[in-house]
């Protein structure tokens, strides 16, 4: 059964076998659904028809709908892409760059990380086309063909560079995900007893049949797109950055942005990662997958993003009185003491000195604290865009033109909009697809078919289900490669 | 072991071996049909899809286009060429003569007219707005009959004979009241009524009324000469902006301003006044006083220049100065007060006798005929009303029960008299009480001559036939008098005198101007001057409120006016207040000490209490308010103006005060906090330059004098070479201009901050209208806006020497008397446009001329390129301002075919989500460049003007080509470089085409030095 090292913790706990490990992720799939996530769809359901609400009086009535004015353009909606984009960091930072590194712990985590990472884009890609005064005409943005002779889009700008950046990370995260989800999906298709649930998986996992070659594809393309999204998460976030950092508004304005967006972009991601994994843990009864050594290693990714964070914002201030421009020093005075400087504390509250409380060893290994703690840092990272956003743009060069801005109905109803998008999406991806990868967990249970079983009950004290008999031979589509074992 | 893949492969078969290694086995191509005449699939499929498409083609309805071809074509309209037709605009007390541009045969923009002497060009904001009044949709269309409580048509005749016949058997008076009429061919035709019906008395009141300054000076308004003066003192007299002939005098004071290497020396201009006024704020010594103390002020005066000994209950080191500076320069200076008090006045024309002023900046020969209003007539008028001994009263254009303070007098007047006639061109607050309402026609549908000064005669003549069942209310008169004629006739009958021949008249008509007189002297005031002597007894008579009294200053304000003439003009009331930026509305200016004594913030609603009347608005808080006082502006509040004009502030004319000396416009108020707040809508609410040079630079004109070439402090950068001004180094290629290169200067110390230009440019460009609630948002769409920055008295280096925490905060605040600087803010057309590099679909690129164009139907609205503007003025149509209903009441010309006539053609009106911005007049510009191709030369320098540079009554704006060495602005420039001429924010080295000139304040002197120390 399950062997247990006598020096490294488990990544799977619970003594699963290989069976438990395809019974206890196909049983979402395949159960009824509960009333939780039912209770969980019909909030998100709700809040998906707020999107569509405010989409409608954004769309028909025009952007004098939103809060904003002359002087301040861009506030919530450019607030909430960065901070979407940022969010769809860590599905490809544990996707790619862990499995570049063979940090194997990632395997329990990365499909719920990646699937984030995919509907936090879509949410994202809401606000480029929403925040557009003609969104009908969006696809000006590509370099297409037509028949104006030189009518082309603008290279120099740096929203153009997003729209390459964002629809490249979106496709490669996709095809990622997709990929990982075939094995399962043909696990999931074998297992089906109803006929709409057998086409649709069949027609899902296209054609796999689990051979060697197959799985040796599998890997390649794996390693293949890992290799080719590891840029990506530093590419997207720093040409997000470079929306700012090549304007020439004070605060915007800044060398140090690139690393400090792409900081805090996987900061902000971990966070998000965290809050979905603690929840459905709990929801899903994935204890033994998700365990608290994969949320002591995410919170302690968080703290060094935290801090990288930090410094930057201190570097700002630094670089502000250092340059000697009066504009640039006025945008950080205000930043901090000008009429929104509540945000500016939340911002440093959040983002700074709470993710430092993970030193504490306990409150790195508690579920209770970690959550509040990712939420902090969810809020923190929202209140950062907001601030670098806003109280740039409002207080710029002329005095005569500086304004303050608040929110409109529908600027908050497109955001709690997305968040209804987003969990809808969650919830249905959680509710009809693996949420684990269970090709992948296979691999790195410790498990033997020859020594017969070695788990140690006094290891699983706390383990939920008993272990159950062991059902030799392995399942269809699991690649048991024994000399891969370590 | 080998598996087979059929029995094929075992066999190997010839065609099998075939196809064994291509990867695709070959398809029968079965689809393909030999038979002619079966359609193939794909064929059917292509008929199919171009038959759906087609039938859905057919099914859409082709929209109907309204487009008429003349049957004759008129010889003298060219489609899409304009015409340009002198005429005269004087409503409101403001005479501006003016270039009437049409197209098409409607009138769609007011230009200054250059021939006229009096205004030379220049255009008042309320001139440049009121081509709109003319497609007024809330104008009365027809002549019409009480009934009831409302109005029902009746034929023009019909009226005529009602009116004739109920004229006819009038026992009493009749009057026929108007503001002051200028025209001298209305006032025979007013003659001719009043022989026809001898007991007629025609009475004159203003809304603004000057009869105590008309008192003084023997029932004339002196012509006044500010150019000629070195020293300049009012007492009150919101000259630049409204006080009686501002764009004349705009014009004479800013000559006296303007400076450069060839004349280095400019007037001195000292303010006492009450409320911050538009003069007040480009005066460079300002002193508040109450209104209680301007009579004192007068003595004061009068005494320290005369040297007449009397006590003086008014001491201030800054009057002495003004003594001082105004005896220095006998014969060069010029005293003018607002005050409608005779006393103060008399004294005022004394002063300036004194001094030698008359002849020189004082003409008595040409005396001024734009305010002919006695208070004293128009009050024993509303007595005789209500006691009944009137007969019958015309409203010629007066609407005395809204803007009269003894409005409801007159309103219970008008019902105690038997016959009441309205010639206002709507039913408004006066007009519904009357019985008959004979419409007058909107004066561009017709003729008129005037004499706003005596010996300059000007013209108005028809650009359209009337566009509603109107009539001119001189033909009304004359018919009623018995004269059938039309007015045309009888106005050139009248000319004949000045222009006995056709030709003559027809270059009058042409030119819109001419010289000679035809007005009959001035009527006799009801009371004479005063001798200074009797003047300052008077004036130590007069009762003082008591020292914590609140006193109320009443004042108009430069765009709307005091009569509430022009209160349904949107673009008016969306024209920000020059000094407050105040929109929409009016509101109570208090000074920040009774704000904070009060616990008042701005917007907390107040009653304010007068003369048993009471009003409530917001407060706002007004720095150089006097302490103690606090004014509102008229010309608010009605409620028969018409869609836009209704219900916006209160009305605050009931508020002045009737004495015996006529009408004053000021009282003793108390004020009462109420629970409500209602938001102003300004357009700038932050008020303080914040000490940021590089934006808008001023200098005091010791220092300019002393060392010109430093006077700028323009940022440096370093470089290999040393320091270098900012746009020594670049990263980028410049451009090429190889033909045209356009650009713009601004005098800083010529400009007044009136916003003539601000409306201009709405005119010319079809800018929308977006209401106070937008406003509000800040959403305001103007393409050019006048800032304004208030002194402030705390200064960066309290933070960057001393440290100080909550220095910046402290730069907020405005100090409470502090100094103005107006910089007008247009885009800046940045050779370097930060805007340009950062749109992704190229809406907004770099002209082969200069010019930093914007492509309406290429922009998508991402707004980043206005985030990236340094200067903010792009402007986003968050909104469709033509269509959402939302905006019908205060952009309702857009929505009517009515309105759109005044639209100019040649400007897209722009669809929601676009972006927008000054363009510098780009089709001005195509225009003159194709003009003078057609002429096979270059254009000249002049020919090509920006909508701005062209109503700007101080000639501050300069715009031309700087390829152009000899270009007004190349020389400006050359002249400039390196003393007064600076870029807005240089060191961001955008490189603007437009170009600044340091505002120079002559408020620096030994004394003053000593007091600023």
């Amino acid at each position: 059964m399950q062997h247990v090292s006598a020096v490294r913790e488990p990544l799977v706990t619970g003594g699963k076998t290989l069976h438990d490990v395809t019974q206890d992720i196909c049983y979402q799939v395949e159960a009824k659904p509960n009333i939780r996530w039912m209770a969980a769809l019909s909030v998100a359901l709700f809040f998906l028809g707020v999107f569509f609400y405010s989409v409608y009086r954004t769309v028909w009535y025009g952007i004098g709908e939103w809060g904003l004015n002359k002087t301040v353009n861009w506030a919530w909606d450019i607030t909430n892409f960065v901070w979407w984009v940022g969010i769809g960091h860590a599905g490809t930072l544990i996707s790619a760059v862990l499995l570049l590194f063979r940090q194997k712990w990632r395997s329990s985590i990365n499909r719920a990380a990646e699937a984030m990472t995919i509907f936090a884009v879509i949410c994202a890609a809401m606000f480029p086309v929403l925040h557009m005064g003609r969104p009908w005409l969006a696809f000006w943005v590509f370099p297409l063909q037509n028949t104006y002779g030189s009518l082309w889009a603008n290279f120099n700008s740096p929203l153009l560079w997003d729209v390459f950046a964002i629809s490249t990370y979106f496709t490669v995260s996709l095809v990622f995900w997709y990929i990982g989800l075939i094995p399962d999906f043909a696990t999931i298709r074998d297992r089906a007893k109803g006929t709409i649930a057998k086409f649709s998986y069949s027609m899902l996992s296209f054609g796999w049949k689990g051979s060697a070659k197959a799985w040796s594809r599998y890997e390649t393309v794996s390693l293949i797109l890992a290799g080719v999204s590891t840029p990506l998460v530093l590419s997207v976030h720093t040409i997000v950055s470079m929306d700012f950092a090549t304007s020439i508004v004070p605060g915007w304005h800044t060398t140090i942005f690139p690393p400090y967006f792409v900081a805090g972009a996987i900061f902000s991601g971990f966070a998000m990662v965290l809050t979905l994994m603690l929840i459905t843990r709990v929801v899903f009864r994935l204890e033994d997958y998700i365990t608290l050594e994969h949320i002591a290693l995410m919170n302690k990714i968080m703290m060094v993003t935290g801090s990288i964070v930090g410094v930057a914002y201190i570097t700002e201030f630094f670089i502000a009185w250092y340059s000697q421009v009066e504009f640039e020093q006025y945008a950080f005075i205000n930043r901090a003491t000008g009429p929104y400087w509540w945000a500016y504390a939340a911002m440093m509250t959040c983002n700074v000195i709470t993710p430092q409380l993970v030193w504490i060893r306990r409150v790195r290994y508690s579920i209770p604290l970690t959550f509040v703690l990712s939420i902090i840092v969810n809020i923190g990272m929202w209140f950062e865009r907001f601030v670098i956003i806003v109280t740039s743009l409002h207080r710029d060069y002329l005095p005569s033109s500086w304004a303050m801005f608040s929110p409109s109905i529908i600027d908050i109803g497109l955001y709690l909009g997305t968040l209804g998008l987003f969990f809808t999406l969650f919830l249905l991806f959680a509710k009809f697809f693996p949420v684990i990868n269970m090709a992948e967990v296979k691999t790195i249970l410790k498990y033997t078919v020859d020594n017969g079983p070695t788990y140690n009950p006094k290891k699983a004290a706390h383990a939920a289900p008993a272990p159950q008999p062991a059902i030799h031979g392995a399942p269809a589509s699991a690649p048991v490669n024994y000399n891969k074992h370590d | 072991m080998k598996y087979w893949k059929g029995i094929e492969e075992l066999e190997n078969a010839p065609e099998f071996m075939q196809s064994a290694f291509a990867e695709f086995m070959p398809v029968k191509e079965s689809y393909e049909s030999k038979d002619a005449t079966s359609a193939p699939r794909r064929d059917f499929l292509k008929l199919m899809g171009f038959g759906v498409a087609a039938a859905t083609l057919a099914s859409c309805e082709t929209p109907v286009r309204k487009a008429i071809p003349y049957l004759n074509k008129p010889e003298e309209i060219d489609p899409s060429i304009s015409n340009f037709y002198a005429s005269t605009y004087f409503t409101g007390a403001d005479y501006n003569a003016v270039l009437v541009k049409t197209r098409e045969g409607r009138p769609i923009k007011l230009e200054g007219n250059p021939e006229s002497p009096i205004t030379n060009g220049g255009l008042s904001a309320r001139a440049q707005a009121a081509v709109l009044s003319l497609y007024d949709g809330g104008r009365l269309q027809n002549f019409a009959i009480k009934a009831g409580n409302g109005h029902e048509k009746v034929e023009q005749a019909a009226l005529d004979q009602a009116v004739r016949t109920k004229l006819a058997a009038t026992t009493g008076r009749i009057a026929i009241v108007s503001p002051t009429i200028i025209s001298p061919t209305t006032k025979k035709a007013i003659a001719e009524f009043a022989a026809r019906y001898p007991n007629t008395t025609h009475v004159m009141y203003d809304s603004q009324s000057v009869t105590g300054l008309l008192q003084a000076n023997n029932g004339i308004v002196p012509g006044y000469n500010f150019s000629r003066a070195n020293i300049i003192v009012s007492l009150g007299a919101d000259f630049l902006g409204t006080w009686i002939s501002p764009v004349e005098y705009s014009r004479q004071y800013a000559m006296t301003r303007k400076i450069s290497r060839d004349k280095r020396s400019m007037s001195r201009h000292y303010q006492f006044e009450t409320a911050m006024s538009l003069t007040g704020s480009n005066a460079d010594i300002r002193v508040p006083v109450k209104p209680s103390e301007m009579g004192a002020v007068a003595v004061a005066l009068y005494n320290a220049v005369t040297g007449a000994g009397g006590a003086s209950a008014y001491k201030n080191d800054k009057l002495t100065q003004a003594a001082k500076d105004l005896t220095a320069n006998r014969g060069a200076s010029l005293v003018v007060s607002g005050s409608n008090d005779p006393a103060v006045q008399a004294l005022v024309a004394a002063i300036n006798q004194a001094l030698g002023n008359l002849g020189t900046t004082v003409d008595l020969t040409a005396p001024s005929n734009v305010r002919q209003g006695d208070d004293a007539r128009m009050a024993a008028l509303v007595n005789d009303m209500n006691n009944g001994s009137v007969g019958a009263v015309i409203f010629y254009n007066a609407n005395p029960v809204y803007n009269h303070p003894l409005g409801q007098k007159v309103k219970s007047g008008i019902a105690k008299v038997p016959l009441t006639i309205s010639l206002n061109d709507r039913l408004d607050e006066t007009g519904m009480l009357c019985q008959y309402a004979a419409p007058d026609s909107h004066w561009l549908e017709s003729w008129n001559d005037y004499e706003p000064k005596r010996g300059f005669l000007s013209l108005a003549q028809p650009v359209i036939t009337p566009l509603f069942s109107t009539r001119q209310a001189q033909e009304s008169l004359l018919r009623w008098a018995g004269n059938n004629t039309n007015y045309y006739k009888y106005l050139r009958a009248s000319w004949r005198a000045i222009t006995p021949s056709d030709s003559a008249w027809d270059k009058v008509v042409h030119d819109g101007v001419a010289t000679g007189t035809a007005l009959a002297a001035a009527p006799a005031m009801t009371a004479a001057a005063l001798s200074p002597a009797a003047a300052v007894a008077q004036i130590a008579r007069a009762s003082k409120p008591a020292a914590n009294a609140v006193e109320l200053a009443l004042y108009e304000k430069v765009g709307l006016g005091a009569a509430g003439c022009e209160s349904n003009n949107p673009f008016l009331q969306e024209l920000p207040d020059p000094v407050s930026k105040a929109t929409w509305g009016n509101y109570v200016a208090v000074p920040r000490k009774m704000a904070i004594d009060n616990k008042w913030e701005q917007g907390d609603v107040i009653k304010v209490t007068a003369n048993g009347y009471t009003i409530e608005l917001p407060v706002l808080i007004q720095p150089g308010q006097t302490n103690g006082t606090v004014s509102i502006a008229l010309g608010y509040g009605r409620t028969l103006a018409g869609k836009a004009g209704d219900k916006v502030g209160a009305n605050a004319a009931p508020l002045a005060m009737a004495t015996a000396n006529g009408l004053q416009f000021s009282n003793v108020v108390t004020l009462e906090k109420t629970d409500a707040t209602s938001p102003i809508a300004q357009t700038q609410t932050h008020h303080t330059i914040m000490d940021r040079k590089p934006v808008v630079q001023e200098n005091t004109l010791v220092q300019y004098i002393k060392n010109p070439k430093e006077v700028t402090e323009y940022e440096k950068v370093a470089t290999p070479d040393g320091l270098e001004k900012p746009n020594k180094v670049s990263l980028w290629q410049d451009y090429q201009y190889n033909n045209h290169h356009w650009g713009m200067a601004v005098d800083l110390n010529s400009c007044i901050g009136c916003g003539s230009c601000v409306i201009g440019c709405q005119t010319e460009n079809n800018t929308a209208v977006v209401g106070k609630q937008e406003v509000i948002n800040r959403r305001e769409m103007h393409w050019m806006r006048i800032d304004r920055y208030y002194s402030s008295d705390h200064h960066k280096d309290e933070f960057e020497t001393v440290g100080k925490v909550g220095t910046y905060a402290a730069m907020e605040d405005p100090s409470d008397n502090p100094q103005v600087i107006f910089q007008p803010m247009m885009c800046q057309q940045c050779n370097h446009a930060p805007c340009e590099t950062v749109c992704p679909v190229l809406a907004t690129t770099h002209s082969s001329e200069g010019l930093n164009q914007m492509t309406y139907n290429r922009c998508i609205g991402t707004r980043y390129c206005a985030n990236n503007c340094p200067y903010k003025v792009r402007r986003f149509n968050w909104f469709s301002y033509y269509s959402n209903e939302k905006f019908e009441t205060v952009n309702g010309h857009m929505f009517t075919d009515l309105g759109r006539m005044v639209l100019n053609p040649d400007v897209t009106v722009r669809a929601r989500g676009v972006m927008e911005k000054c363009s510098f007049c780009v089709q001005r510009i195509q225009l003159g460049k194709l003009e003078a191709k057609k002429q096979k030369r270059r254009p000249m320098d002049g020919e090509i003007v920006s909508a701005c540079a062209q109503s700007c009554p101080t000639e501050a704006i300069v715009f031309g080509d700087m390829r152009d060495p000899n270009s007004r602005i190349s020389q400006l420039l050359r002249r400039e470089d390196g003393e007064r001429a600076f870029h807005a924010l240089e060191s961001i080295n955008v490189q603007p085409n437009v170009t600044y000139l340091t505002k120079i304040r002559n408020a620096e002197s030994e004394f003053f030095a000593k007091e600023n120390a």
